[in-house]
């Protein structure tokens, strides 16, 4: 089974970074088979990471309004991605746009799970904020524990 | 006499770069104003970059776009290589040259199909295109692909390219490497030329842009890595004359500055412009697609950008291949190039437009004062212009119609307002 571990968004604009840093966390302590990359902006481009991935674990930073570092999880195999929360990067494509791209196009891993982020400070030059900090270390764990389930499977 | 207001407003515009909003307003079906409002803080590149080295522009300015990272650098690397007087070797100009194509095939797939395209077929985005044209769709994805490939190789990594640097590149690839994207750029090329046909298939209202139309201009190529700056009205000058023909002004709306020609006309640079000052020097089979397209020797037709567009795609295609059969690899990747008191003009052709940068540099190579100035700044008053001319002429059209063809003429000019400044509300006011 191919697992793949993609953390989307911009290191340089504050809480945008929690994608790319829970990735980091889940490299360090995945098992080694599972595939974990970073989709810096431009999400169109995660429709290449996806290619012949079973399982999909997507992080990135949304805005809904909910308390910073608050973690949603979206079953996006379930149900369409709401893709007004996952713009918060305001690149062409958004996350949630392009795995409807992805579903449209017969391209979507049978199993993808969306995890958000929620961000609240995401300027430029901007570090995380102390309460993305914990969401991202909350995600990490949640994000490794659906990994160990779906490899540890038969 | 009382007047009539109608007020339509979206949230946000979708299918462009970043963030701002519009607003147009009417009174009694005539077009009182139209303003394009740019909500971003402003993106201070201009004074991070002072106190710094000259050395680490391309790295800083590659920052400001993730969709056109190569314009940035190679306008910086122009501009201080002009300070310090240095003219880098053919083959590392060339080499840019090549980079700069894959930046053009995927910013200009991704524009092509997965943000324009749908307006004329009448999708609301890409998604719902590809429920019903999946094979449109995998075709411009794959056309992206390419582009993103020839970025990572020569460029050292798809988006912000670290292997550019002033005086040339820190590692210049083997012939061998490059001979792996002969085949891909070949089914790119192939792609390319059945996009042409796919949007020259389309339904176009005729709308045509009449302000002064501005480009960069080679003698023996259609310009992209540098250039002199030309226009359809005559102006022909190099890039340290820019700031005499050229001004910005702030504008209270917007956090991206405004460009107009000194004279306070307005100018439009982009696909339009480079085609219609430089399609006698595209490849022989970019001519006879854009010919097969039914374009003529100019296009002023902003809708029509679209085929511009994809005509584009195949030069850049075609180019990339001649420029990977000629290549020789540098004995050197870069010059090496010492700091020099001064100012110096760097030029680009980004996907949207002349791309112009100019920097002071002290003798010890600090950088005193950096000016940008992005295409969608350069853009943005032809934008509005174009907008006020499309709701005086279709002013009777109900809301929801007139405001998608106003969102869809802002799309016509593929605006980066990431660049400029960034996402788009809607807003259209009748009295």
């Amino acid at each position: 089974m191919t697992v793949v571990v993609i953390g989307v968004g911009n290191r340089l604009r504050g809480d945008d970074a929690a994608g790319p840093a829970v990735a980091e966390r889940v490299r360090a302590r995945a098992p080694h088979s599972v595939d974990v990359r970073i989709c810096e902006q431009e999400p169109s481009r995660l429709l290449d990471a996806l290619a012949g991935a079973d399982v999909a674990f997507i992080v990135d930073a949304v805005s809904t309004g909910a308390a910073p570092g608050t973690l949603h999880r979206f079953d996006a195999s379930a149900e369409a991605v709401p893709s007004r929360e996952l713009r918060s990067s305001t690149h062409a494509l958004g996350v949630g746009e392009s795995l409807e791209l992805a579903r449209a196009l017969g391209r979507l891993p049978g199993k993808t799970v969306v995890f958000g982020i929620e961000g609240s400070d995401f300027l430029a030059g901007g570090r995380l904020s102390r309460a993305v900090e914990e969401g991202v270390e909350r995600a990490a764990a949640s994000v490794l524990e659906e990994v160990e389930l779906c490899t540890s499977e038969p | 006499m009382s007047s009539t207001r109608r007020t339509i407003q979206t949230d946000y515009l979708a299918r462009v770069e970043g963030e701002g909003a519009m607003t147009v307003r009417l009174v009694d079906g005539h077009v009182e104003d139209v303003e394009l409002r740019i909500f971003e803080p402003p993106r201070f590149f201009e004074a991070m970059l002072r106190g710094r080295s000259f050395r680490e522009a391309p790295d800083i300015t590659a920052r400001i776009c993730g969709i056109c990272p190569v314009a940035y650098q190679t306008s910086a690397v122009n501009a201080m290589e002009d300070v310090c007087g240095v003219e880098v070797p053919e083959p590392i100009r060339m080499l840019r040259r090549l980079l700069y194509c894959g930046e053009w095939i995927e910013s200009h797939a991704l524009h092509v199909y997965m943000l324009h395209a749908p307006d004329f077929l009448g999708y609301d985005g890409a998604v719902q295109m590809a429920r019903e044209h999946p094979r449109e769709v995998e075709r411009g994805l794959a056309l992206k692909k390419t582009g993103n490939e020839l970025m990572a190789l020569v460029g050292g990594r798809e988006i912000h390219p670290i292997n550019v640097r002033v005086g040339g590149f820190y590692r210049a690839p083997t012939r061998a490497e490059l001979r792996t994207l002969v085949d891909p750029l070949e089914r790119a090329r192939t792609a390319a030329l059945e996009t042409v046909r796919w949007t020259s298939s389309f339904e176009f209202p005729e709308r045509e842009v009449d302000c002064e139309l501005v480009a960069l201009s080679e003698p023996q190529a259609y310009a992209i890595e540098d250039g002199t700056i030309v226009s359809d009205r005559a102006l022909d000058i190099g890039p340290a004359e820019y700031d005499e023909q050229f001004t910005e002004e702030h504008v209270a709306r917007s956090n991206a500055l405004h460009s107009r020609r000194t004279d306070g006309t307005t100018y439009l640079c982009g696909p339009l412009a480079r085609y219609t000052l430089g399609a006698d020097r595209l490849s022989q089979t970019a001519r006879d697609a854009a010919h097969d397209a039914g374009l003529g020797d100019d296009c002023r037709d902003a809708f029509r950008s679209i085929i511009v567009r994809s005509v584009e795609l195949v030069y850049a295609c075609d180019e990339a291949l001649r420029l990977i059969g000629a290549y020789e690899e540098p004995e050197r990747a870069a010059v090496e190039v010492e700091p020099q008191a001064g100012t110096g003009y760097g030029v680009s052709e980004a996907p949207r437009g002349l791309l112009y940068h100019r920097y002071r540099l002290d003798a010890d190579g600090t950088i005193r004062d950096a000016k940008i100035v992005p295409p969608t700044s350069q853009n943005q008053l032809a934008i509005e212009d174009d907008l006020r001319g499309v709701v005086s002429s279709y002013a009777d059209l109900p809301d929801d119609e007139l405001r998608d063809l106003c969102e869809q003429t802002i799309r016509n000019y593929d605006p980066c307002i990431s660049c400029a400044t960034h996402f788009l509300t809607f807003e259209v006011e009748r009295r």
